[in-house]
C-alpha cells in the first residue's frame, strides 16, 4: 500500500504541482492517476520512486517513509515506466531488459534469463533480443519498457503515459495486454494518463486531479461515472457517462431469442422474415433483406453492420449489438465464436430501467 | 615536377638518419600524440561534467571563441614569454605542446559535451528511474550515447594537431614541418611538396585508424549502423538520420 500523507509540492517560483493530497493506492490493484495538464498527476508519481521531492507531506510505502530510504536502492526495487519508454540507444533489446537485475548485483547469467523470460511475458519474440531500440516499432519499444520495469520482479509498477505516444490500434493491444499481464501478476501499479477512457479502462480505482494539484475525487470507475463528486468531475468524465457506465455494470440475464438462420447457397423460405441472420459453419456471417435477394444467397446479400457481443459482454457491448444490427436483434456468440441467439434493446433497456444490473 | 617529388620521396638516404623523413615522421606521431593525449585528457571529462551537469557551458563557447586566436602567434608568444622560464630543450618543446593542446582542446570538448547534451532525455530519465546513481548514468548512459559525437571531435582534433604540428619547426623542433621550412628556405620544391604529402598522408592514415576503432568502441545501436524501423532496412553506411520517417511506413 501506498500513501500519500498531505504531499504538497511547490517550486522556488511559487508554481504548486501538487497540494494538500492525501491518496491511498491499495496493494495488487491499478490505481489511475487521472486530469488536465497541470494537475499534478506526474509530478505525485515521481514523487513516489523520489524522482522529485515533496515540499511538504509524507510518502509512505506500507507504512516505511520513502525519504528514509536510499533513493537509488529504492527505485531499484519500484518498476518505472515512461512515455516514450526512454530505452537505451546503445545497448540491445536484451541489455535493456536486463538493466535493473545487473544493477542489483545478479551474474550475468541470470539477469539476461530473467530478461528473456520477461521478453517473453509482454509478448516480445525472442529474435528481438538482439536487436537495438532504434529497430523497433513504437508498440515494440513500449513493450520493452514494461519489461525492463518489471525485470527484477518488482512489487509496485509506475506507469508514466505509458502508452500515450503510440498509435491508436497499438495502444489497445498494451492495454488488454496489460490488464492480462496484471491479471496473473497483482502489482500495485500507479498509471498516470490524460485520457479518462484509459483510466476507467485501466484502473481499479481511479483518482481525478484538478489543474493546481487538488484531488477532486477518488473512486471506483463505475462509482465516478454515477456519481461525479462535482461539475469539474462530471465535465472531465465528458459525454456519453451513461452508455459508458455500460460497460463497468453486471449484465443482467437477458432472454435469449432462437432466430431463423440460413447459410450460403440457400433460398430464403417464402414465409421468411423480413431480415435473416445468414451463419456459416456455426458462425454468424450478417444479415441479408429476404426481400432483395435473387435465388440463393450470396455474399454480396450481407448486411455486416451488426456488431456481435459475446455471452460475457458487458451491457454496453450487447445494447451495441442489438442498435447495430439493421434487424434490430443483436447477435450473440459464445466464446468460440459460435451463434447462440439474438437479444432485444427494448428487454436490455426495461432490465436496466428496472435496476436488476 | 612530380619525378622529383617521387624521387625525393623514394630515395633511401632521405629516409635515414636523425635528419631522415623516419625519424622525422616518428616525431611528428609523438608530439602529436602527446598533444591528443594531455588534450583529452583535459577536455573530455570538462566536456562530461559539463553535459551532465548542464553547469558551465560557457566553458564550452569560452573555448570555442578561443579558436579564433591564430596557432602560430600563440606559438611564437608563448616560446618568447615562456620559454626562457624553463631549462634546456623543454623550453621549445613545452610551448608548442601548450599551443597545440589548445588547439585540440574545442573540438574534443565541443564534441564531448554536444555528445552528452544529445543524451535522449527519456533515456537519462529512465536510467536515474530504473535506480542507477548519478556516476552510473554518467558512465553506463550518457558516455556511451555520446561516443559517436565525442569520437568525431577526437578525429578533428587529430587531423587539426597533425597539420598544425609543423608549425612546432619554426622553434627548433623537429617533425615533418622541418621538410616544408627547410625546403622553402632552400627553394627546394621537392622537398617541400614531399613534406606536405607525407603531413596529408599521415593525417589520411590516422583519420583511417580512428574510424576502425570507432566501428569497435561505439555501440551499434547509436552509429547509425544498424538502423531498421518499421519494417525498412536502409542500407548499411548510409546515414540517413534518425529513422528518418519520409522513408519509413506504418506498420
Amino acid at each position: 500500500m501506498i500513501r500519500f500523507d498531505d504531499v504538497t509540492k511547490e517550486y522556488p517560483g511559487g508554481t504548486v504541482a501538487v497540494n494538500g493530497l492525501s491518496l491511498t493506492i491499495p496493494t495488487g490493484q491499478i490505481t489511475a492517476l487521472v486530469g488536465p495538464s497541470g494537475c499534478g498527476k506526474t509530478t505525485s508519481l515521481r514523487m513516489i520512486n523520489r524522482m522529485i521531492e515533496p515540499t511538504r507531506g509524507l510518502i509512505s510505502i506500507d507504512g516505511k517513509g520513502v525519504a528514509d530510504l536510499d533513493a537509488a536502492t529504492l527505485r531499484r526495487g519500484i518498476g518505472y515506466v515512461i512515455q516514450h519508454a526512454g530505452l537505451f540507444p546503445h545497448r540491445t533489446v536484451l541489455d535493456n531488459v536486463a538493466t535493473v537485475p545487473r544493477l542489483l548485483g545478479w551474474d550475468r547469467a541470470k539477469s539476461r534469463a530473467a530478461a528473456q523470460d520477461w521478453m517473453e511475458r509482454v509478448g516480445l519474440s525472442a529474435d528481438l533480443a538482439d536487436r537495438y531500440p532504434s529497430q523497433l516499432s513504437g508498440g515494440q519499444q513500449q513493450r520493452v519498457g514494461v519489461a525492463r520495469a518489471l525485470a527484477a520482479d518488482p512489487p509496485i509498477l509506475l506507469m508514466d503515459e505509458p502508452f500515450s505516444a503510440v498509435d491508436p490500434v497499438v495502444r489497445q493491444q498494451l492495454q488488454s495486454e496489460l490488464l492480462r499481464l496484471q491479471a496473473e501478476l497483482h502489482k500495485t501499479i500507479v498509471f498516470v494518463t490524460h485520457d479518462i477512457d484509459e483510466a476507467l479502462l485501466l484502473g481499479n480505482q481511479v483518482a481525478v486531479l484538478r489543474v493546481g494539484g487538488i484531488l477532486a475525487q477518488v473512486a471506483r470507475p463505475a462509482d465516478l461515472l454515477a456519481a461525479p463528486a462535482d461539475d469539474f468531475v462530471a465535465d472531465f468524465l465528458g459525454h456519453d457517462r451513461g452508455i459508458r457506465a455500460l460497460s463497468f455494470v453486471g449484465m443482467p440475464r437477458l432472454p435469449l431469442h432462437p432466430e431463423l438462420t440460413l447459410a450460403l447457397g440457400e433460398v430464403p423460405p417464402a414465409d421468411a422474415p423480413d431480415w435473416m441472420l445468414v451463419v456459416e459453419g456455426g458462425h454468424p456471417l450478417g444479415w441479408v433483406r429476404t426481400a432483395g435477394v435473387q435465388g440463393a444467397v450470396d455474399t454480396s446479400d450481407l448486411n455486416r453492420s451488426g456488431t456481435v457481443a459475446s455471452l460475457t459482454a458487458s451491457p454496453r457491448e450487447v445494447l451495441d449489438a442489438a442498435l447495430s444490427s439493421p434487424a434490430r436483434r443483436g447477435v450473440l456468440v459464445d466464446d468460440a465464436g459460435e451463434f447462440v441467439g439474438t437479444v432485444r434493446a427494448s428487454e436490455l433497456a426495461t432490465l436496466l430501467e428496472a435496476g436488476q444490473a | 615536377m612530380i619525378p622529383t617529388i617521387w624521387t625525393w620521396l623514394t630515395s633511401a638516404q632521405n629516409w635515414v638518419g636523425s635528419f631522415g623523413i623516419g625519424n622525422r615522421l616518428a616525431q611528428h606521431v609523438g608530439y602529436s600524440l602527446l598533444v591528443v593525449a594531455i588534450a583529452a585528457v583535459i577536455a573530455i571529462p570538462l566536456g562530461l561534467w559539463v553535459g551532465h551537469t548542464g553547469r558551465g557551458r560557457w566553458v564550452v563557447s569560452a573555448t570555442n571563441a578561443a579558436r579564433a586566436v591564430p596557432t602560430l602567434g600563440l606559438l611564437f608568444a608563448l616560446a618568447l614569454w615562456v620559454g626562457p622560464h624553463i631549462p634546456g630543450r623543454a623550453a621549445f618543446v613545452v610551448p608548442s605542446v601548450i599551443a597545440l593542446v589548445l588547439l585540440a582542446i574545442p573540438p574534443i570538448l565541443a564534441g564531448t559535451y554536444a555528445g552528452v547534451e544529445a543524451v535522449d532525455p527519456a533515456a537519462r530519465d529512465a536510467a536515474k528511474g530504473l535506480g542507477m546513481t548519478p556516476r552510473q548514468v554518467l558512465a553506463r548512459v550518457e558516455l556511451p550515447c555520446a561516443l559517436p559525437l565525442l569520437w568525431s571531435g577526437l578525429r578533428s582534433a587529430v587531423l587539426q594537431v597533425i597539420a598544425t604540428a609543423t608549425i612546432a619547426a619554426y622553434i627548433g623542433l623537429g617533425g615533418l614541418g622541418r621538410f616544408l621550412i627547410d625546403g622553402l628556405a632552400q627553394a627546394d620544391y621537392a622537398q617541400t611538396a614531399g613534406g606536405a604529402i607525407l603531413v596529408c598522408l599521415l593525417a589520411l592514415v590516422a583519420d583511417g585508424v580512428l574510424a576502425l576503432v570507432q566501428r569497435v568502441v561505439v555501440s551499434p545501436g547509436v552509429s547509425g549502423r544498424r538502423r531498421r524501423r518499421r519494417g525498412i532496412i536502409l542500407a548499411p553506411g548510409k546515414d540517413m538520420g534518425h529513422g528518418n520517417v519520409a522513408h519509413t511506413t506504418r506498420a
